[in-house]
C-alpha cells in the first residue's frame, strides 16, 4: 500500500467486463496507461469507487501471479453494484488498496491439501488464493474444490471452473446446485450435506466462503468429519469506509475485519463476540 | 517557569496572533466555544468547553479531494494545502490526554495524513483545571488536572497566569512572548495544585472505578443482561459521540457539485442505525447492539488495542448533553466492580 496517502485513490479503467451470472459481473480493471494497479495477496481487498455514486470494499478475485491485470467479480445488490452493472468498458473509476491480512499461503499453506468450500458469490474471495495455490502447484498439495449455487446458472467464473480447473489434473473440483434444473446432470443439494457426502479426511485445510447460514452448517459439518477449527478458514464482510482500522465500523469486538481481517480463523472467529 | 499578570493577557494573544492563529475559549450564550482570537476576546473562565478541541485536528467536516469527471474520464484532485501552525489555548488535562488516545487511532500505520498533518502544526497549551464540576471523572483513568500537559503548561493563581513549555513546539511559542514574561518559582502554582487536588477530593464521582473493564474482558461483558435496560431509553441521536473527545468513527461521503465531485469526510455515530448497515444484511440490528459498542469500545476493545488505556478521559460532556440522562458512568456502574 502506499502508506503515506492510504485514503487517497488511484483512477483504473473498467478494460473487460464478463457477465458470470445474472446478478454477477467480473471487471477487468487497469491503469490508464494500462498496468495492473497495484500488487496484492490472495484475500485482500479493495476499494472500489465510482466518484459521486459510492465506494465499497471488494474482494480482489484475480490471483496475484497474474502480473497482467486485477478482476472484481461483483453481484448486483445495492445502489453502488447497481450503477457498476450499468456502466461499459472504457469507464473509469477508482482503485484504492490493497487492505486486510491475506490467507496465509505462504506460511500455513504451504505444503498443505487445501479444500475449498464455497457458496454463490463467495466464490468470488476464493478464487484469487485457488488460482494461486494452482498456479505455484509445487507448493500445495492436492487441492479440492466444493462449490454450489442455487441454480447452474448462479454459478460463477464457470467457464473458468469448466475449462481450467477441471481439467487441472491437482485439482478435483464437485460441483452442486440447490434443486433439479433441466441440462444439470451434476450433484444436486445443498454445500453443506454435499461436504459431509464427500467425506474428506482431515488431512487438509478447510477455506469456506459464502452466505453465513451456508458457513455455519458447513463448519458444522467440517467439525462432524473431524476437522479441528484451527484447520478452518473463512474471509469476513462488514461495511467499512476507510480500510485501514480507523473509522471505527467494521469491528467484530476489537478486532477489525479491514485489518486484522477479511481472512480468519474459527478457532479465531470463537474468541470474538457473535457479532457478524 | 514564567509569568504574565491576567490584565496583560491581550496583550498576550495579540502578540501570539501576530504569528499564529490563536483558539481559545470564549463565553458564548450557551457555554464556552473555541474561537479564533480577535482583538477584544475574553478568554473563559468557564473550563469545560461545549465541544472538545478535536475539531482543530479532526474537524466535524473535512474535504479530502476532487473528482473531475468527464465522459467516462476521471481525475482525482488532491485539494490539501500546507497548513500554518496554529495554537489551540487552555485545554484542561482530559481534553489533552484525548489527543493520545485519537493519535494511537490516527497515527498508527498507516498514518492518516490528514490528521497528521494538523497535530504537526498545532501547537496545545493547557490550562490546570481549577473549577473540575461534579460531571467530571478524569481521576478515575489516572488524569491529574491540576499537573496539565501539552506543549505548555499554564496556571491561574493569584491574579497571575504561569506558564511552563514541555516541548520544543512549546519553547518556541514561548520565545515570541518572552518579551512580556517574566521569570517565576514554583511556589504559587504549587499552592494551586494544592488547592485543586482538595476540590478533586470533594467531587461526587471521585470514587467510581474502571474495575471489571479493560483488555480481555469481553466475553465476561458482552452477554450481560444489564445491556437491555441501560440501552432501553436510547434514542440513538449520537449527542455523545459528537461531544465526546475520544470518539473518532467517522463516514466517508462524496458531494456533487457544479465542478466535479468533492470527497470529504465527516463525524459518524456508532449510535446510528445506518453505522454498520449493509446491503446483505445489519450485525447490529436494534439500539441495544449500538449502544453496547459504544461502551465495550471505550472500556474493552480500545484497551485491548491500546496496551490498556481507556478511551475515555472522564471530561463529563457525555452526562451533561445526553437527552435521556444515559453516560458511561451509570454503564460503568451497572457493569463494573465496586461501584455503588
Amino acid at each position: 500500500m502506499n502508506n503515506h496517502e492510504a485514503l487517497m485513490p488511484l483512477v483504473a479503467e473498467i478494460v473487460d467486463i464478463r457477465v458470470d451470472t445474472p446478478d454477477v459481473k467480473t471487471f477487468t480493471v487497469l491503469t490508464p496507461d494500462g498496468k495492473k494497479p497495484f500488487d496484492h495477496m490472495p484475500g485482500q481487498c479493495a476499494m472500489v469507487s465510482a466518484p459521486g455514486v459510492g465506494e465499497a470494499m471488494f474482494s480482489i478475485t484475480s490471483s496475484p501471479t497474474d502480473t497482467e491485470k486485477m478482476e472484481f467479480s461483483i453481484k448486483r445488490c445495492g445502489g453502488f453494484t447497481e450503477y457498476l452493472h450499468g456502466v461499459d468498458v472504457g469507464q473509469q473509476i477508482t482503485v484504492r488498496g490493497p487492505y486486510g491480512r491475506p490467507f496465509p499461503v505462504d506460511t500455513e499453506f504451504k505444503g498443505k491439501n487445501l479444500l475449498f468450500i464455497a457458496g454463490g458469490i463467495g466464490l468470488a474471495p476464493l478464487r484469487s488464493v485457488i488460482n494461486y495455490c494452482r498456479d505455484k502447484k509445487d507448493d500445495y498439495g492436492k487441492i479440492d474444490i466444493v462449490y454450489g449455487s442455487r441454480s447452474k446458472d448462479d454459478l460463477v467464473d464457470y467457464a473458468e471452473i469448466l475449462n481450467e480447473w477441471c481439467s487441472d489434473k491437482n485439482v478435483n473440483v464437485h460441483l452442486t446446485i440447490d434443486r433439479e434444473q433441466e441440462g444439470w446432470d451434476g450433484h444436486v443439494g445443498f454445500v453443506p450435506n454435499y461436504v459431509s457426502e464427500l467425506g474428506f479426511d482431515t488431512n487438509r485445510i478447510g477455506i469456506i466462503c459464502g452466505p453465513p447460514i451456508m458457513i455455519k452448517f458447513t463448519l458444522g459439518n467440517l467439525t462432524k468429519l473431524g476437522f479441528e477449527k484451527t484447520q478452518i478458514y473463512t474471509t469476513m464482510e462488514l461495511r467499512m469506509k476507510c480500510g485501514i482500522g480507523k473509522c471505527g465500523r467494521c469491528n467484530i469486538g476489537s478486532k477489525y475485519v479491514c485489518k486484522d481481517g477479511p481472512v480468519f480463523r474459527f478457532d479465531e472467529l470463537d474468541e470474538l463476540p457473535d457479532e457478524y | 517557569m514564567y509569568k504574565i499578570k491576567i490584565s496583560d493577557l491581550p496583550a498576550l494573544f495579540d502578540k501570539l496572533s501576530e504569528k499564529y492563529d490563536v483558539f481559545l475559549p470564549v463565553d458564548f450564550d450557551n457555554g464556552a466555544k473555541y474561537k479564533k482570537y480577535e482583538k477584544g476576546d475574553v478568554l473563559s473562565e468557564k473550563l469545560n468547553t461545549v465541544k472538545s478541541p478535536k475539531d482543530f485536528f479532526f474537524p466535524q467536516t473535512e474535504d479530502m479531494m476532487r473528482f473531475k469527471t468527464e465522459g467516462k474520464k476521471i481525475d482525482v484532485i488532491d485539494i490539501r494545502e500546507p497548513k500554518d501552525d496554529f495554537i489551540v489555548f487552555g485545554v484542561t488535562e482530559c481534553d489533552v490526554k484525548s489527543f493520545e488516545v485519537l493519535d494511537n487511532v490516527f497515527l498508527s500505520e498507516p498514518a492518516d495524513t490528514y490528521y497528521a498533518e494538523k497535530r504537526a502544526h498545532g501547537v496545545l497549551i493547557s490550562r490546570a483545571c481549577s473549577k473540575p464540576s461534579e460531571t467530571c471523572f478524569c481521576k478515575t483513568y489516572g488524569i491529574d488536572p491540576s499537573e496539565p500537559s501539552g506543549d505548555i503548561s499554564t496556571w491561574k493563581a493569584d491574579g497571575t497566569l504561569y506558564l511552563r513549555p514541555n516541548t520544543d513546539k512549546g519553547e518556541a511559542v514561548i520565545s515570541v512572548i518572552s518579551g512580556i514574561l517574566t521569570e517565576a518559582d514554583d511556589d504559587e502554582v504549587n499552592k494551586e495544585k494544592e488547592k485543586i487536588n482538595k476540590i478533586l477530593d470533594r467531587l461526587p464521582l471521585k470514587n467510581l472505578t474502571t474495575e471489571g473493564f479493560g483488555a480481555g474482558k469481553t466475553a465476561e461483558l458482552f452477554d450481560r443482561p444489564e445491556w437491555a435496560g441501560l440501552s432501553q431509553s436510547c434514542l440513538g441521536c449520537g449527542t455523545c459521540t459528537f461531544v465526546c473527545p475520544t470518539c473518532q468513527c467517522y463516514d466517508i461521503r462524496d458531494f456533487k457539485t457544479n465542478d466535479g465531485v468533492i470527497r470529504y469526510r465527516c463525524w459518524d455515530s456508532c449510535m446510528y442505525s445506518e453505522f454498520t448497515k449493509m446491503s446483505a444484511g445489519q450485525p447490529r440490528l436494534t439500539q441495544k447492539e449500538r449502544f453496547r459498542q459504544r461502551f465495550m469500545h471505550k472500556l474493552v476493545y480500545y484497551p485491548e488495542n491500546n496496551g490498556g488505556l481507556y478511551s475515555c478521559v472522564g471530561c463529563g460532556r457525555c452526562l451533561q448533553s445526553c437527552p435521556i440522562s444515559m453516560n458511561i458512568v451509570k454503564v460503568m456502574k451497572a457493569l463494573g466492580g465496586k461501584n455503588e
